[in-house]
């Protein structure tokens, strides 16, 4: 069970400090009679404590590269390295590994599961991770205590509010203590005041040190970022640090 | 693999439970499967073995000679020859035939005159041997015999009834130490047959004649032809040669080619035997094919339903995947869920079988015809292993293709947009 935690300290980045590092990336849809180009040669290095948003209209490939950089999915072509370790020639399940260890995912729309409670909901990828039951409890306790649920732990999503079920997804995306957070719209579902919580809680971990990429629509949020890249039909336009 | 073990385990009893009326549903069609292949493999069952015990009421592992015509010219003989035992034939036919563990001769005459006080019926006696009552399986009713030796040897007038014939002279009287007319000539009884499952006949049933020393009858009626000979053998692989060595030791004695079917032709029931026991097991397997559908049809309700929550759930799954779980974590609980169901479906299914049957014991057979001839339904190891089996079988089925298709979701498609 150790084994994920060692191996992820020991390459806890790359040996430059940076955590993502992408190069000529390309990513084809190719349904058979139309190829679709979504992304067409990104270059994106993240540097370990960074908070990037990455802004861009629909369809201009931003969720395309999150999933890419999260490892859902595999580029078509370029180099990926995710804390200094090359993504491309895993099989399915060792992606699976990579994002267990590597990287907490926060969605638009919570995708808790929606028979556990928000402990176990918190516990899913320790479980995947193979540690045991009880520091998975004690973990998770401690997460939601971390994102102020710590009085909700036997809650089910259903009997929860929509920002109270995005804090426990953050919860469970900090659950391995991954070397980034990737969140998809992480304040698109969610009224003014629970998104403002929850951009909160993003800029609160971003202090703690964490790494935070967010696609967001959103321009509060992206302006809390340090640095925004925008993306047009699948290339980078603009990359810049945000005026605070 | 420890690891596998735990994480689908958990994820098998947190996260897989089906709404309660699916699983009711499910379960109650694989239930039904299994009862329609218990119930229609132990009626197959229960029929084989009515069969097998009617074809052993004639005696095990016997074959029967009439007398034949040569068809064949030999060494100077003719054909059309007739060619016919004698009384004096057995015990040469016995010195010849080491395999037969037993040979014996029947006279028969048919219209017999049978009279008791005022009672007179027309009726079948044959002449045999004593060896007759184990070889054709005449066993007596408790208080009679079947006649020995000795009575063979002295001629004594005593008579073995079958038990519809006793009761058509004697009603509801025990025959046994009456004195019997036939023909006029004063015979005991000393016996009457017990009653018994008899499929094949030569003659017509045994319950419905009688039995006398063939001395005897060759005494009365002034007869040394035989009109049939039996012969048994211990099991039926024997029978061929015991058929070898009767045919060589009769056209040696007669001069006819032992070849000739037309002599030497005869009624082997060993034979009989393995293809009714075949035709049987065919039946049998015909029956279990038509319950197998049954269930098969049972499985793919589980699968199809397993397909819909495979489909509920493919966000679920996506979400899984992207939090590190492996394929197999995946489709293990869903494996496990179709087997669950499967099981347990055959588990119900199995008690209801039982009851039902045991509940089909207590319905009388005596007099009714029908279950007579189909015995009662029985369950039999065969039968309870072919059915596990089978179950298991396609409750890996019923789980491995919905697991198979929730491996294949792509989580970065499922989760992509809403």
């Amino acid at each position: 069970m150790n084994w994920s935690l060692k191996k992820k300290r020991n390459g806890d980045a790359g040996g430059n400090g940076h955590i993502i590092e992408m190069a000529g990336i390309t990513k084809v849809y190719d349904t058979g009679k139309i190829k679709v180009e979504a992304l067409r040669g990104v270059d994106l290095v993240v540097g370990k404590g960074e908070f990037v948003a990455v802004v861009g209209p629909s369809g201009s490939g931003k969720s395309t590269l999150l999933n890419l950089v999260g490892c859902l999915d595999t580029p078509t072509g370029g180099t990926y390295m995710l804390g200094g370790e090359a993504v491309a020639g895993l099989d399915r399940d060792q992606l699976a590994d990579v994002r267990n260890r590597r990287v907490g995912f926060v969605f638009q729309n919570f995708n808790l599961l929606p028979q556990l409670t928000a402990l176990e909901n918190v516990e899913m990828p320790m479980l995947f991770g193979g540690i045991g039951r009880r520091e998975r409890r004690r973990r998770a306790l401690e997460q939601l205590e971390r994102v102020g649920l710590g009085d909700r732990v036997e809650h089910r999503p259903t009997e929860l509010s929509g920002g109270q079920m995005q804090r426990v997804a953050i919860a469970r995306s900090l659950a391995m203590e991954p070397d980034i957070v990737l969140a998809d719209e992480p304040t698109g579902n969610l009224d003014t005041g629970s998104g403002s919580d929850v951009m909160s809680l993003l800029t609160e971990l971003w202090g703690q040190g964490r790494t935070l990429v967010v696609v967001t629509h959103d321009l509060n949020l992206a302006r809390r970022a340090g640095r925004i890249v925008e993306i047009r039909d699948g290339v980078v336009v603009s990359d810049q640090l945000a005026v605070a | 693999m420890r690891r596998d073990l735990a994480v689908i385990a958990t994820l098998f009893l947190k996260a897989s439970s089906l709404q309660r009326k699916r699983a009711v549903l499910t379960v109650a069609a694989i239930a039904w499967g299994t009862v329609a292949i218990l119930m229609l493999l132990a009626f197959g069952e229960g029929l084989r073995n009515q069969m097998v015990r009617a074809r052993r009421g004639m005696g095990e592992n016997i074959a029967v000679w009439w007398s034949g015509e040569t068809s064949k010219v030999w060494q100077g003989l003719p054909e059309g020859r007739p060619i016919r035992a004698r009384l004096d034939d057995l015990d040469y036919l016995r010195e010849r035939m080491p395999t037969a563990t037993g040979i014996l001769g029947e006279m028969t005459s048919w219209q017999t005159t049978l009279t008791w006080g005022t009672t007179t019926i027309t009726g079948r006696v044959t002449g045999a041997n004593w060896q007759y009552g184990e070889m054709r399986h005449h066993y007596a009713q408790p208080g009679g015999r079947f006649f020995n030796a000795n009575d063979e040897r002295e001629k004594r007038r005593v008579i073995f009834l079958g038990n519809e014939l006793a009761e058509d002279i004697f009603g509801d009287l025990d025959p046994v130490g009456e004195i019997l007319q036939v023909q006029n000539v004063p015979y005991l009884v000393i016996g009457v047959l017990n009653p018994k499952l008899q499929m094949g006949t030569y003659k017509g049933p045994d319950e419905g004649g009688a039995v006398i020393p063939i001395t005897t009858f060759a005494a009365q009626w002034s007869r040394h032809w035989l009109h049939n000979v039996v012969f048994k053998v211990a099991v039926a692989e024997d029978m061929p040669r015991a058929r070898d060595e009767f045919a060589q030791a009769l056209a040696a004695k007669y001069r006819f080619d032992p070849a000739d079917e037309q002599v030497t032709g005869l009624w082997d029931t060993a034979e009989g035997g393995k293809s009714l026991a075949t035709e049987m097991r065919r039946f049998q397997i015909f029956l279990g094919v038509i319950g197998a559908l049954t269930l098969l049809v049972g499985g793919i309700g589980v699968a199809n339903i397993m397909y819909a929550v495979v489909k509920e759930k493919t966000r679920e799954i996506g979400v899984q995947m992207a939090l590190g779980a492996h394929r197999g974590w995946i489709t293990g609980p869903f494996v496990l869920q179709g087997m669950t169901y499967t099981l347990l479906g055959g588990a119900f299914g199995l008690v209801i079988a039982i009851v039902l049957i045991v509940l089909l014991e207590l319905v009388p057979v005596e007099g009714n015809q029908a279950l007579e001839f189909l015995g009662k339904p029985t369950l039999s190891a065969e039968i309870a292993a072919a059915t596990a089996a089978l179950l298991g079988f396609i409750g890996i089925l019923a789980g491995y293709f919905p697991a198979r298709r929730a491996a294949s979701v792509d989580p970065a498609e499922t989760l992509r947009y809403e």
